[in-house]
């Protein structure tokens, strides 16, 4: 019996350093979002394209992407050929927020890059982030048809996260509305 | 000899300890001010919005509260902190409005569940092994009283036959 005591150290190493490795590869920047399944915050906020105000009301009835962006945010230009891509090709639906940027840089950043959005909408104080949950773009939420947020993506999107994340994600909640 | 290596070994479980006092987090924070112009009514009002905006954590630049980052979220947090305190709305509301939407994380100070038992008292239950490894060590390192060493008849028998042996040889 004593002499098993003689491993006791070895074992708390072993136990330490399972988790502490694991631990290496967990990353720290993504959090749970405690609004999955929750619907969307209310919001009437001017639309960056035409400054008309828009509500909940006037979002897609199918399901679509919230994609967070801003003229400021280079991971959303990295991510822009992707969502333009999915725009032509017809895939889903595309609205924007606009977050924290301003008016003028915000459409000059579309007249640059292209626009892969329906439309945008211009959270020019943060507010509607903040409702959302959002704490820096690029951040992008899917939405299904009845304006639930079913699933969240935070940070720059890349073909992996693309193929292997937002489409099957997509998929299951398309899937559920045609039931 | 065998009290020098009890003593170096309670400094090493001390050592320990500590170690994993700092790494739980009870160290306090040290909290760097920012720079908002913002105009209560009370003094009261005031110090509540300190202390919100010191007990709430930065979602963007984690590891830092509200009062410490200069980040674009944590400065629409404290504006909302603010515009909520005018509104005469109280801490708990504001902290639910927190929870909403950041969830657990929001919270410096994280609320008593389930989940964060082991957090809140996984130093108390570190602090009891130490404990009770200490006592165990000063026990065995206690020198023997002189019934404990003092030999009974047999023994002292046995005791007179080997020295007598001794002598012989």
């Amino acid at each position: 019996m004593s002499r098993m005591k003689l491993f006791i150290p070895v074992f708390i190493f072993m136990v330490m350093a399972v988790m502490l490795w694991r631990g290496l590869y967990l990353d720290p920047r993504t959090l749970p979002s405690v609004l999955i399944d929750k619907p969307l915050p209310d919001f009437e906020l001017p639309r960056v394209e035409d400054e008309a105000l828009i509500s909940k009301a006037d979002l897609p009835d199918e399901p679509f992407l919230l994609n967070v962006w801003g003229s400021y945010c280079l991971p959303c230009l990295q991510e822009n050929p992707i969502l333009m891509a999915a725009k032509e090709a017809g895939v889903v639906p595309i609205v924007g927020v606009n977050y924290k940027d301003k008016l003028n840089l915000a459409r000059l950043w579309m007249d640059d890059n292209g626009s892969p959005f329906d439309f945008s909408i211009m959270d020019a104080d943060g507010r509607l982030g903040i409702n959302l949950g959002v704490y820096g773009a690029p951040e992008t939420f899917i939405v299904d048809g009845n304006g639930v947020i079913r699933y969240k993506h935070i940070g720059v999107i890349d073909y992996k996260t693309w193929d292997e994340e937002i489409m099957p994600a997509l998929a299951a909640v398309k899937a559920e509305a045609t039931l | 000899m065998r009290r020098m290596s009890a003593l170096v070994r309670l400094l090493c479980l001390s050592l320990l300890l500590s170690l994993g006092a700092a790494a739980t987090g009870m160290w306090p924070q040290v909290a760097v001010a920012a720079v908002d112009a913002f105009e209560f009514e009370t003094d009261e009002q005031q110090r509540r919005f300190r202390q919100m905006s010191d007990d709430f954590r930065c979602p963007m630049c984690q590891n830092t509260s509200l009062t410490g980052s200069s980040g674009g979220v944590a400065e629409d947090l404290r504006r909302e902190i603010y515009l909520m305190i005018m509104d005469g709305k109280t801490d708990e509301e504001i902290e639910q409005f927190m929870l909403e939407r950041y969830g657990d994380f929001i919270f410096y100070r994280p609320r008593l569940t389930v989940e964060t038992l082991l957090l809140w008292f996984g130093p108390l239950l570190f602090l009891v092994l130490g404990g009770w490894i200490i006592l165990g060590i000063i026990r065995r390192a206690q020198p023997m009283t002189q019934e404990q060493v003092a030999l009974n008849d047999e023994e002292q028998q046995r005791l007179k036959a080997l020295l007598d042996n001794v002598k012989r040889d």
